[in-house]
């Protein structure tokens, strides 16, 4: 897909509305952002108030396109949401070519990726959008052969008068059907899920024969005629500013068109960090020309920042008061003294996202006006932080989405396109490209945030978990945490909070949840599941270690943990206790948990996790040679995201990439700090797991009765826990630290 | 220095630094994007092509060093999609993000040209240098065997020979 196709389509969305014959069916947002549909046929194009939201265009050709709104970063939206329209629409998938929208918050909602939410978001309101388009191509054939509409069914694009025989096709009906009044999109009548015949089905990837063919697809693959490349230097120290650079000497420096300095706006993510840019004929010779970069940096109050420094103060904060209280329930020191007492404390590093395409934005400015290609999962607020970092009207910047190689969450911050809109404002009429290096990459990210928590659990003479404590020690502003309104949101950094309800919060009598923080020096964001793929490692270790002092079947102590759901009201959003069960029992039975004599060193374990309003159990079988080499033998995954997998074939995916992913953390990942920067800079630091690493992933689906949810993060969360439990019982010992590459887990 | 490579099946002389890498020719001189940057450092397995039909590492080739050799990238390995690795990507669906799968694609092909039915342990030291984010691992080795069946069914088909690809890419500009 080059640029010129792109604008190629869109001018040929335009003439075929105007050239008549054609049917264009969209929502049209009124104040509230609740859809009115309205159909426009080309004799009688809708007002200048009303903007067309299109999701359909059928044409006189017969062809059918539906327009993919969200940004693509591999987790196959840009086949499942179209999926939803074909579904209503009831045409034949292969009959469907899509096209990807850019940026338009006057006609379109949720242009974003993130937080699995794309399920939740758009399940009802794009199959209405098919729904209503149907219903309309009825009502034309209906008025054309004067029989009730209720007499019509249809099938792959044909409407079809049941009591005759007659057809028709949708193409031959788009005049008509642009006069048909629009159903009310809240009341439109669905499909039986019964008889979807495309929801439920596996359907490939629609980018698949660009991606197998090499065609030019994302980000970096972003052309045009006189663009410029640019490399960007920032203070490898966080935070740190440009005193001087020999920018003389690198302007001498062959296909150097520009170099120069950059001032900080702001602070990211909310503003444009400071640096040099380098812009020259290729990205090569820009890269090239960096290495002969010689900056003075004012590297800040940071520059003597370690990670040991930081577990210090952690370790220090974790044995004075907590700082917060944020849920307490019954007396948990008065049952710690009746019962049999665990203390544990559990770390997890800063992570890098890492995604696989370097970021990268292309950028035009020109007569006052900002073009960008961007492969950013937060286009809307890619636009909003170039409008107030580079002092532009909104209406004055275009923002084309471009697939991305790999999001993970990196993509939600928007550091790159502000740094890509930045340096094309310096020489306005270039399009120019900033590409980062991996290692730019690497040390500039918005990191998973570590995790400090400090444990005390007890149970019972019977067995049953009692009570418990958590002291997390974590990232923020201390003095906003410790004397900020206790009410509304707690002032964590990001990423780097927990929620009061956290299991096993609801589940425990006597249940403790305090917090502290420390003063934020690395930045941080949200990598896949935020929040729950550390803290998922942390409680189901911790839950581990509770069963076995329990001496009660660690799966077992789970269900029981789970068995009745609490007292009172549920609050909203909060873990489903009968769901948990039915993942963690058809985990139990598909990975033949405790049924199988495994000889030393090998081991089975389990854990859970909600999040993103997905359930997932999962069964880790590993083993561990003496020397203390570990080996993963196999993964089980129970699921359950509500009544419907939309593409079986793109959230096994999901769930099989999610599972690896965290075992790929788990394994070797860490980012340390040391002088103020992160260390790791490449793939040989910063270790993503290979195919020889890798296990094999099965995946169970358990269908329940709930409405349909996301599946892009919430397999990750159990898999640590779980594979640091199998390590448990493959060797005895416990890991409250990773990476496990850090950890001995040599046995005798 | 001008330097003269057959990319494709296509003889071609581009102007270019002596030490530029092979990865930086292909995308930003001959504009074939298929093959990608993803750490620089012959680590991902991302701008994997074939040089003289053995999968070389892109970013790490300077150009000087590939003058005259035959190279095929992810656009020469077909036009269409249509080698055994290319169609059996697509039907086990692999890909998530993508990024990878052109390099993946490279190393699979070369394999199967010299091992047309690899066993798991020969897909692993085939395939342990090409890095996927979105670890599409499982269906990277599916797909592999599926490629290897479909050829071993079809034997005329090119994965005896993929360094000489069935028709040559065209360079887009």
């Amino acid at each position: 897909m080059t640029l010129d196709a792109r604008v190629d389509r869109r001018q040929f969305l335009r003439v075929s509305a105007l050239a008549g014959g054609g049917l264009l069916l969209g929502t049209f947002l009124d104040g509230s952002g609740a859809g009115e549909l309205l159909a426009a046929g080309a004799p009688r194009l809708p007002a200048a108030d009303f903007t067309p939201n299109a999701f359909i265009r059928l044409s006189p050709d017969g062809s059918v396109t539906i327009i993919a709104k969200n940004p693509e970063v591999g987790q196959g939206i840009k086949t499942m949401l179209p999926m939803l329209i074909a579904e209503e629409l009831d045409v034949d998938w292969a009959s469907v070519k899509i096209e990807q929208a850019g940026l338009d918050t006057t006609k379109f909602t949720d242009q974003f990726a993130g937080g699995s939410t794309a399920t939740p978001n758009h399940w009802l309101p794009l199959r209405r959008v098919g729904a209503a388009a149907r219903a309309m191509l009825v009502g034309a054939a209906a008025q054309t052969w004067g029989v009730p509409a209720a007499e019509c069914e249809t099938a792959s694009g044909t409407v079809t008068h049941r009591a005759s025989g007659r057809t028709l096709k949708y193409a031959d009906l788009l005049d008509r059907a642009a006069t048909i009044p629009a159903p009310q999109l809240d009341s439109v009548a669905l499909k039986d899920p019964k008889s979807f015949r495309i929801i439920g089905t596996r359907v490939r990837g629609v980018d698949n024969h660009a991606i197998i063919t090499g065609k030019p697809l994302y980000g970096i693959d972003i052309t045009m005629p006189g663009m410029l490349h640019a490399v960007y230097e920032k203070s490898p120290v966080f935070g740190g500013a440009v005193k001087s650079a020999n920018l003389d000497e690198i302007r001498r420096e062959p296909g150097v068109r520009h170099a120069f300095v950059v001032e900080r706006v702001g602070t990211a993510p909310d503003g444009l960090l400071g640096g040099v840019a380098i812009v020259a004929d290729s990205w090569w010779l820009a890269r090239s020309a960096r290495r002969k970069l010689k900056v003075e940096w004012d590297e800040g109050p940071m520059a003597s920042l370690s990670s040991a420094d930081i577990a210090s103060t952690a370790a220090e904060l974790a044995k004075k008061a907590p700082q917060r209280t944020l849920r307490k329930d019954g007396d948990v020191d008065a049952a710690l003294a009746n019962g049999k007492v665990v203390r544990a404390a559990y770390f997890y590093p800063f992570l890098a996202h890492a995604p696989l395409e370097p970021q990268n934005c292309t950028a035009h400015f020109k007569d006052g006006k900002l073009e960008l290609w961007a492969p950013t999962q937060t286009p809307d607020a890619a636009r909003r932080l170039c409008v107030t970092a580079l002092g532009l009207k909104q209406e004055d910047v275009t923002l084309h989405l471009v697939r991305g190689g790999g999001g993970f969450g990196r993509r939600l911050m928007n550091d790159y396109v502000v740094e890509a809109a930045r340096i094309a404002k310096e020489i306005p009429g270039t399009p120019v490209k900033l590409l980062w290096t991996r290692e730019d990459d690497t040390r500039h990210d918005f990191y998973r945030a570590a995790g400090f928590h400090n444990f005390t659990g007890g149970v019972d003479a019977a067995g049953k978990l009692v009570a418990w404590r958590n002291h997390f020690v974590s990232f923020g502003d201390p003095e906003r945490f410790a004397t900020a309104e206790q009410s509304g949101p707690v002032p964590f950094g990001a990423g780097a909070g927990i929620g009061g309800g956290e299991f096993p919060a609801r589940f425990v009598p006597n249940f403790v949840l305090e917090a502290s923080v420390m003063k934020q020096h690395v930045p941080t964001g949200y990598l896949r599941a935020p929040g729950s793929n550390g803290i998922a490692f942390a409680t189901q270790s911790f839950i581990d270690e509770l069963a076995h002092a329990a001496g009660k079947d660690p799966l077992q102590f789970r269900l029981d943990l789970l068995a009745e759901e609490p007292a009172g009201q549920q609050p909203q959003g909060a873990l489903v206790a009968s769901r948990v069960r039915g993942v963690l029992e058809l985990v139990r039975e598909k990975s033949g948990w405790g049924s199988r004599t495994l000889p030393r060193g090998t081991g089975m374990g389990v854990a859970f996790h909600y999040s993103h309003r997905g359930y997932f159990a999962e069964v880790v079988q590993a083993t561990v040679s003496r020397t203390g080499t570990l080996k993963v033998d196999k993964v089980w995954v129970a699921g359950d995201v509500g009544s419907q997998i939309i593409n079986p074939s793109g959230a096994d995916n999901q769930v099989e990439g999610s599972v690896l992913d965290g075992i790929s953390e788990a394994l070797a990942q860490e980012i340390t700090i040391a002088n103020g920067r992160a260390v790791q800079g490449n793939f040989t630091d910063f270790p993503l797991i290979r195919l020889a690493q890798s296990p094999p992933v099965e995946v169970h689906w358990k269908i329940t009765e709930y409405p349909p949810t996301g599946i892009g993060e919430p397999a990750l969360p159990p898999v640590v826990p779980a594979l640091c439990n199998a390590i448990f019982a493959a060797t005895g010992k416990r890991v409250r630290s990773l990476p496990l590459s850090k950890q001995n887990l040599a046995w005798v | 220095m001008k330097v003269s490579l057959k990319v494709n099946g296509k003889s071609t002389t581009v102007d270019a630094p002596s030490d530029m890498p092979l990865l930086w020719v292909l995308r930003d001189v001959l504009e074939l994007k298929g093959t990608k940057y993803g750490c620089g450092v012959g680590q991902c397995g991302a701008c994997t092509v074939h040089l003289k039909g053995a999968p070389v590492r892109s970013c790490q080739l300077p150009v000087s060093a590939a003058q005259g050799a035959e190279i095929t990238t992810i656009e020469g390995l077909s036009t269409d999609g249509s080698h055994p690795v290319q169609r059996a990507w697509d039907e086990v669906d692999v890909a998530q993000c993508g990024y990878c799968q052109a390099g993946q694609i490279m190393s699979a092909a070369a394999l199967l040209a010299k091992t047309p039915s690899p066993t798991d342990a020969q897909i692993t030291a085939a395939m342990n240098g090409n890095l996927c984010r979105c670890a599409t691992y499982q269906r990277i080795r599916e797909a592999i065997h599926k490629a290897a069946a479909t050829s071993a069914v079809t034997p005329a088909a090119p994965s005896a020979t993929p360094a000489r690809p069935r028709q040559a890419g065209t360079p887009r500009n």
